[in-house]
């Protein structure tokens, strides 16, 4: 791996620092919802970028989650921690069983069979009794982490938030450098030496998706407690799209790629949805699309690696 | 009313009209697919947004410009053949030789900016357009009403998806596309202009969509997301199918209308999701699809 320069420990350090001080800087709430997506995109890329696997239905997870720990912290009085945790799982057993359809096709099926099992779950929260429909679960209380630490107040909850978010990250790093992560790298490389190495492919791919998946709730989760909303945009297959986007603006298959991907399009949008452009939303998100496949397909942090190296 | 064990008869084959019609457009969207598949190995996230732009044409062309249904059968199908063929030569072809995971991205990404675009333009919400002179009215059958436009779209598609199969499959000129498909440079050194093909292919299949989207106007509210949310479906039709045959995608596009039409009237609540669990139990069996051959 050449990422000498990311994974170095200063950077890390400097980056950490950035993220303790910026809620006293900018605005929580925001802070936290690009800490929620990057997650996602950094789950999302896990398979993309590592695995080489474009799974176009991960919304289905960040719902289930959402949906799961929205449920239980309205009817139930567990403290959040219990709720993000039940949210993570339930995302993780939806994702092993549509996993283990999943990875029995390739390449541009296994994004097909992803969207079309995630239109499934669409429907089905779409009509069952305990997702309120249209609506949503609205007035998601965010409890008591631990019983103790009121989570009300925005820059505590930010403080939980970051710790989830540097947890996920932390799994996806240790997931990535592991021997696990070197054949998940050997089966994007070169699926049918893999194969001929001995190793059961579609297990290992399958791992990778439940990972995947239970990090997708977790970020699913997360977000519900912090917006205190579970909805259908969740669920629906315009944030399959947007997680695919976060990744590919941000660059594909590096750590830090779709931590800045999320930043990026969290703050265009918020930028857009405030302003005279809002109805263009779409036509933007679309452009930066083809813009991104056409002309810049390594992605900001990509880029600026290629820049580096060209250059230092 | 007409029963029969117990089966309301009117009503079930109302559902099966309705299931034949949707089958109708899933086949022309999902062999559109296939050949636009077949010779380029892309899977045209957009082809959902030809179909709507398709049924916007037409409707356009009927407002602006006056073309009546039957002109616009034959000149939008061209039109948007012809957006089609654009695409292919401005953005597709330059990154061809790439990660097909990226034309399926670009192409998704076009379907945005031309949904978005039309939703800027024209709202979200639906707008009519009527049913040719024509072919209003209907048939009465002894064992339903049968309108006389619905009994032409599915023949119509019907003829034009076998026409289509007909020229692929026996004709000289499906034989290039057929072995375009298995050995371009080959093709390519016979002397045949393989560039032209795919871009001619990739038109057609666009075409089709187009077709399909002027033969929706007049029965679905013409709408920005008519087509997104067609497409997925499709997809799973397409998975269902197996990408390997022209035949599958149609046989399994009217196929899965049929059992759609038919879940509606047994159990309504599931009819939005059944092709979906079909793709699941599919999957489970024959992961190659029901026509497609094992890689």
């Amino acid at each position: 791996m050449n990422t000498s320069i990311f994974t170095h420990s200063k950077l890390n350090l400097v980056l950490l620092l950035l993220a303790l001080v910026a809620p006293f800087v900018l605005y929580p709430v925001f802070l936290m919802k690009v800490l929620c997506f990057a997650l996602f995109a950094c789950a999302f890329n896990l398979l993309l970028g590592f695995a080489g696997l474009l799974s176009f239905g991960h919304a289905v997870f960040l719902g289930t989650g959402g949906y799961v720990t929205g449920y239980l912290m309205i009817n139930t009085g567990i403290t959040p921690e219990l709720g993000i945790l039940a949210g993570t799982v339930a995302a993780g057993l939806i994702g092993a069983l549509y996993g283990k359809l999943a990875v029995r096709r390739e390449g541009i099926y296994f994004a097909m069979v992803t969207l079309a099992l995630a239109q499934l779950a669409f429907f089905f929260y779409l009509q069952a009794p305990f997702t309120g429909g249209e609506d949503g679960l609205q007035g998601v209380p965010r409890g008591h982490l631990f019983g103790v630490i009121d989570l009300s107040d925005n820059l505590q909850m930010y403080f939980f938030v970051l710790a989830i978010f540097l947890f996920g990250f932390w799994l996806i790093q240790r997931t990535v450098h592991s021997p696990f992560g070197q054949v998940l790298k050997a089966i994007r490389e070169n699926e049918p030496r893999a194969i001929s190495l001995g190793y059961n492919v579609n297990d290992y791919k399958w791992v990778a998706f439940i990972i995947s998946a239970a990090l997708a709730g977790l970020a699913g989760s997360t977000k519900t407690l912090v917006f205190q909303l579970a909805s259908l945009t969740d669920v629906h297959w315009h944030m399959s799209g947007e997680v695919v986007l976060m990744t590919l603006v941000g660059g594909m298959g590096t750590l830090f790629g779709p931590l800045v991907g999320a930043a990026a399009i969290v703050t265009i949008q918020n930028y857009l949805s405030g302003g005279e452009l809002g109805n263009y939303i779409h036509i933007i998100m679309g452009a930066i699309f083809v813009i991104c496949v056409l002309a810049f397909r390594n992605g900001i942090v990509g880029q600026f690696r290629k820049v580096l190296k060209q250059n230092f | 009313m007409a029963t029969f064990l117990g089966i309301n008869l009117f009503g079930l084959f109302g559902q099966l009209l309705v299931g034949l019609i949707n089958g109708s457009f899933y086949a022309l969207l999902s062999l559109g697919l296939a050949i636009i598949f077949g010779l380029l190995k892309i899977i045209n996230f957009a082809q959902g947004a030809m179909y709507m732009l398709g049924a916007f044409a037409a409707w356009m062309a009927l407002n602006y410009l006056g073309i009546n249904y039957w002109l616009a059968l034959i000149v939008v199908p061209l039109a948007v053949g012809a957006v089609g063929i654009l695409m292919e030569r401005l953005l597709i072809r330059p990154i061809a030789k790439e990660d097909h995971l990226y034309s399926l991205l670009l192409t998704f990404g076009i379907a945005l900016m031309l949904q978005g675009t039309f939703t800027h333009v024209f709202g979200s919400s639906g707008m009519a357009y009527a049913i040719p002179e024509a072919l209003q009215g209907g048939f009465k059958l002894p064992f339903m009403y049968l309108p006389a436009y619905r009994a032409w779209i599915v023949v119509a598609s019907i003829l034009v998806c076998g026409v289509t199969w007909w020229m692929i499959e026996k004709t000289r000129l499906g034989a290039y596309l057929r072995a375009g498909t298995e050995n371009a440079q080959l093709m390519q050194a016979f002397g045949i202009n393989v560039p032209l093909m795919v871009t001619l292919t990739f038109g057609f299949g666009v075409g089709l969509a187009g077709f399909a989207g002027v033969m929706a106007a007049p029965v679905y509210s013409v709408s920005p997301d008519m087509g997104s949310n067609l497409l997925i479906i499709v997809f799973a039709i397409v998975v269902i199918g197996g990408m390997g045959s022209i035949g599958g995608a149609i046989l399994t596009g009217l196929g899965m209308g049929v059992v759609e039409g038919l879940t509606k009237y047994f159990y309504p609540e599931a009819s939005s999701t059944v092709i979906f669990l079909v793709m699941v139990i599919v999957l489970l069996l024959k992961p190659a699809g029901l026509f497609g051959k094992e890689a």
